[in-house]
């Protein structure tokens, strides 16, 4: 109270709006003021102010990740655990039915198809849990401010969580096979890997953002995932569509899908030197991966760029949408 | 110069508010393009500058526009036009424990709340001792939240909010956690944060929190600065907004700028918590009150405490008015209500009458209070007529007394004497 009391001037009103009735202990000069982080809320956002925040940001993204991959099997008696055994059982089912059931006479064709999945798996469980992430974190975004574009990543994270565990899995299985990759292709394989993270993360933004407006997109998302599994050979061999559209001079219109170069370079490096890949794997040289992994990283981060200004363009709205 | 820690400029903040609310993609195609909406403004060229170590209450009833423009500030809304600079830190305490995963332990969620609220790992490293202690929760630190109870949960939330360490805090009716301990440990805890000079911006309707806590308030309406002013004299304008039935509208601006576009009713749930009910209209002005002066039993321009006083009014009624109030308050010179009555029910007759509000004691010391006076109906209900301030009675006090109420004491002593005692 005699703090209140102290500050009354004689009249006050909405003339004095600039001027500060009390002095308070200043905690800073006013030096030091200018010292601070200085941040703008404007209907526009720059680019890298809006880089910078993210990046400052990257420790709750962490925290994310490991909320999400904690939640999951939370409750559940073999807790983390499952994050291998799940992949590792949908391995040994893929072994057990390519193996004895459904031979298609494509050596160790699980391997194989294991190859396709592990950029695919990548790519679509992040694009399903990224769709719908901001509507089902409507209590934070509507409460706390922090870069939203966070959860959207933190899904694409837990995607990359998820394609390690997979791939200890399949190193596992390759040392049981005796199967060595082709090593001069394992800086094709990281040029694929940083591609899919681009390529993912972009339309993951967007799809994120875009899910807040129309909640179809979530939904939609699954029945379109299906369709684009099979537009890359994952199931299937390079040459029961690659080599046809070849001759026709389409091959062009197959790679138009950033995915096929991923999963084709994915699959040169893990299972080219498996006897009888020759008929099963694209026959181009080193430098053709590269160039065309080249074009497929620009494209993605032509993506990004434009997911963000889309993200930035409808997100000071989200907090009313939820 | 530049010595606002937070700047914000011709904010305006509008609201698209859809009849129907179209999310699907079905019916987005449908009706692309044609959606039937109104605009709605929540905040209108909202200009304030904020200073280091200030505390800014904002005060304003429902839907006028103090949270939307509390959370432009913190930035989980962009505005419309305008901008808001800020310098330092920021924390925003909208609501406690958001973000809170109930799957997780209590440990796991100070870490992932921090971190949402900005805090560096190390910081809360730092801290975490001090965030459990604070939310008295060493013993179960360590359980799922989702065995919390309320009051756990929002100690927590608080606890993790105010460690922070902010710049600039920002807090929206979320002082009233916990039980009554707890509360007081709170407000100690913004207290400390004053004293150490930090930006503190109160959004709250309680008229008291905002007297104890803030240097200067801000009273809004309908998404409009109604004034800024030091808390005692815009309470009085908060109250004179809050309590106006249409007889000051030109302070106030009209409450929905537009009219939904097309036919049809907005959405009501869109509305809801936005917009307050539209205004009564303003009654037929059947009296008025007029030449108000203060009768005294002396001649001095001031009063001793305790001595009579009659405030005097003139009512020009046009038609009679069966059983109405005549209501009088007492301000304190900080805005504080002293004293307010709504008399028993009585008959104005038309023509002029001379109304007679007498005291037989002022028992008030030092001060100049006003003494408002209005003709209602009974039981808090539609005001006929004010007059506001009507006269102002000052007080000077010629004894050593000091405060603010004349409280009629008196000092002896029973001395009793025993044998042996040296003699008086």
């Amino acid at each position: 109270m005699a703090r209140a009391q102290a500050d009354m001037p004689a009249d006050g009103g909405a003339g004095d709006a600039r001027t500060v009735s009390a002095k308070p202990a200043a905690l800073l000069d006013e030096g030091q003021l200018d010292d601070l982080p200085q941040r703008v809320v404007a209907a526009r956002v720059g680019t890298l102010a809006r880089l910078r925040e993210i990046w400052l940001a990257h420790e709750l993204l962490v925290f994310l990740v490991r909320k999400e991959l904690k939640v999951r099997y939370k409750n559940s008696f073999l807790g983390f655990l499952w994050s291998f055994l799940n992949p590792a059982m949908v391995l040994l089912i893929y072994f057990v039915m390519f193996r004895y059931i459904l031979k298609n006479g494509i050596s160790d064709f699980a391997v194989y198809l294991m190859c396709g999945l592990l950029p695919w798996n990548l790519f679509n469980t992040a694009l399903l849990s990224s769709s719908g992430t901001l509507v089902a974190h409507a209590g934070i975004v509507k409460k706390v401010a922090f870069p939203r574009e966070i959860l959207a990543l933190t899904q694409v994270g837990v995607a990359a969580c998820y394609f390690f565990f997979q791939s200890c899995i399949l190193v596992v299985f390759l040392l049981g096979f005796h199967v060595m990759p082709s090593w001069q292709y394992f800086p094709v394989m990281l040029l694929a890997l940083v591609c899919d993270l681009v390529f993912t993360a972009a339309l993951a933004l967007a799809l994120s953002a875009l899910n807040v407006y129309m909640r179809d997109i979530e939904h939609l998302i699954q029945v379109v995932m299906v369709a684009l599994f099979f537009a890359e050979p994952i199931v299937y061999t390079w040459n029961n569509l690659g080599s046809r559209l070849g001759k026709h001079g389409l091959v062009w219109l197959y790679l138009l899908n950033p995915l096929t170069s991923i999963v084709i370079s994915f699959q040169r490096f893990i299972f080219g030197n498996v006897p009888g890949s020759q008929g099963v794997l694209a026959t181009y040289p080193q430098s053709f991966y590269y160039e065309l992994l080249a074009i497929v990283l620009g494209v993605s981060f032509v993506l990004l760029y434009l997911a963000s200004l889309l993200f930035r363009r409808v997100e000071g709205n989200f907090a009313e949408e939820l | 110069m530049s010595a606002a820690v937070i700047e914000v400029r011709e904010v305006s903040k509008r609201f698209r508010l859809y009849q129907e609310k179209y999310t699907s993609l079905k019916e987005r195609l449908l009706h692309a393009g044609r959606v039937p909406y109104s605009d709605f403004w929540a905040l209108r060229d909202i200009e304030i500058d904020v200073a280091p170590g200030e505390t800014l209450g904002i005060l304003g009833r429902n839907g006028c526009g103090k949270s939307t423009l509390l959370k432009c500030i913190a930035g989980i809304l962009k505005p419309t036009n305008g901008e808001i600079r800020l310098r330092g830190n920021l924390a925003a305490m909208l609501e406690l424990g958001a973000g809170f995963q109930p799957e997780l332990s209590g440990r796991e969620n100070i870490y992932l709340n921090a971190s949402l609220l900005g805090m560096p790992r190390r910081e809360i490293d730092k801290r975490f001792d001090e965030i459990v202690a604070f939310a008295e929760l060493e013993e179960f630190i360590d359980n799922q939240v989702r065995f919390y109870s309320s009051g756990m949960y929002v100690r927590l939330g608080f606890a993790v909010a105010v460690n922070v360490d902010p710049h600039i805090l920002l807090v929206d009716e979320v002082l009233a956690v916990g039980d009554e301990r707890f509360q007081q440990k709170c407000m100690q805890r913004i207290h400390d944060f004053q004293n150490e000079g930090r930006t503190i911006v109160v959004v709250s309707h309680a008229a008291d929190t905002m007297r104890q806590l803030c240097n200067r308030v801000m009273v809004m309406d309908a998404g409009q600065i109604v004034t800024v002013a030091p808390p005692g004299e815009a309470i009085r304008s908060f109250r004179e907004v809050l309590l106006d039935l249409g007889e000051n509208t030109a302070a106030i601006p009209p409450v929905a700028p537009q009219e939904p576009a097309t036919d049809g009713t907005v959405a009501a749930a869109q509305l809801d918590g936005v917009v307050q009910p539209a205004a009564p209209q303003p009654p037929v002005r059947k009296v008025r009150l007029s030449g108000a002066r203060v009768e005294t039993t002396t001649d001095r321009p001031h009063l001793y405490p305790g001595e009579p006083a009659c405030v005097v009014v003139e009512a020009d009624v046009t038609e009679p008015l069966h059983g109405v109030a005549l209501g009088c308050s007492v301000w304190g010179s900080n805005g504080s209500l002293i004293f307010d009555r709504d008399g028993e029910a009585m008959t104005l007759p038309a023509g002029r009458s001379t109304l007679r509000f007498r005291f037989a004691s002022i028992p008030l010391l030092d001060g100049s209070y006003s003494v408002n006076l209005r003709v209602q109906d009974p039981g808090g209900g539609a005001v006929h007529a004010r007059l506001e301030p009507a006269v102002s009675l000052v007080v000077e006090n010629p004894g050593t007394s000091t405060g603010m109420v004349a409280l009629p004491l008196s000092l002896e002593i029973e001395h009793e004497h025993r044998p042996g005692d040296p003699p008086a």
